[in-house]
């Protein structure tokens, strides 16, 4: 392989890898704030550094598949979840967004919580630092297996971090046109995408091999989404036909 | 002390939330992903894992006539 090829080769491979970690950054940095997102991607990026200069080239040997089932089930879950509750608001069983009760809510929370708990958005940032530290592992793996095939470490390394620059560069120019977007709207997206990557990364862990590889995410997103605004039309439908829905919980 | 609850609780509002089937679907779903990958059928639970995840979340919507 030329030294161009395994610098575009590193570089795609990573760029995949890296735009998947942005969709889930730009995702809890509209909903859970960018301070909490950016933490969660400094803390990763941290994490990555230790676990890469500790290993070394024997990172190769980590069980991926283990970190994709616990990472994988966990999104899901918390996906699910962001879900449930945009497809409540929108077919209007649920409020979609009662600030005065929220911030009533939180108050309370607030007062009940130790004043250091209340610096980070935990949620928002273990979703961020999961999608960041995931997907950086399997940069690494990308770096070190390319480099190790080609004897090209510095190319392979080179190319990986062009597709972090393009990568960030994408994610800074598209954040505040996405602010702009109405939030139940985000939150919907945002379910469907975690849903998606859970799915994807789960079944991979759990031995499933995807027909269509890293392409399975969009068409499970459509799939998922199709079958959410399906369930909105159906649960928007009047009395006699109307479901009744037990859908009270904390508002998230 | 205080901390190790907080912590706890942390957890089990990310995992639980507003709905156990969901924190529960999800396991299973890849618990079946699991047993027909292993035994040879992973065209099959490429196709039954979205499948019972949708069935999930449909079933965490607690709907009643």
């Amino acid at each position: 392989m030329s030294s161009v090829l395994v610098v575009l080769a590193s570089f795609l491979a990573s760029s995949v890898e890296m735009v998947e970690a942005l969709t889930i950054v730009l995702a809890v940095g509209l909903t859970h704030g960018w301070r909490t997102a950016l933490i969660g991607v400094v803390s990763a990026l941290l994490a990555l550094a230790v676990v890469v200069a500790v290993l070394g080239q024997s990172i190769a040997d980590i069980n991926l598949q283990v970190l994709q089932i616990t990472i994988g089930v966990l999104l899901l879950i918390f996906g699910l979840q962001w879900l449930r509750k945009a497809i409540l608001r929108a077919s209007g069983l649920k409020a979609k967004h009662d600030e005065a009760k929220i911030f009533e809510t939180e108050m309370k929370e607030l007062e009940r919580i130790p004043v250091a708990n209340d610096v980070l958005d935990w949620t928002g940032f273990v979703v961020s630092f999961k999608g960041v530290f995931l997907e950086g592992l399997e940069v690494a793996f990308i770096v070190f297996t390319f480099g190790a095939n080609e004897g090209e470490w510095g190319l392979s390394a080179a190319g990986a971090l062009l597709a972090f620059i393009v990568v960030g560069a994408i994610g800074a120019l598209v954040h505040r046109p996405l602010a702009r977007v109405p939030e139940n709207a985000i939150k919907f997206a945002v379910g469907l995408l975690l849903v998606s990557f859970g799915t994807f990364w789960g079944g991979e862990g759990v031995g499933i091999e995807w027909t269509l590889e890293d392409a399975m995410i969009p068409l499970l997103a459509v799939i998922y989404a199709g079958v959410a605004f399906g369930l909105v039309q159906y649960l928007k439908q009047p009395a006699p036909a109307a479901l009744a829905v037990v859908a009270e919980g904390a508002e998230g | 002390m205080k901390y190790l609850v907080g912590f706890g609780r942390f957890w089990w509002d990310f995992i639980v939330g507003d709905s156990i089937l969901l924190a529960v679907g999800a396991p299973l779903g890849l618990l079946a992903g699991y047993g027909l990958s292993k035994g040879d059928y992973s065209t099959v639970a490429e196709i039954l894992f979205p499948v019972i995840v949708v069935l999930t979340l449909i079933a965490s919507l607690r709907v009643k006539r």
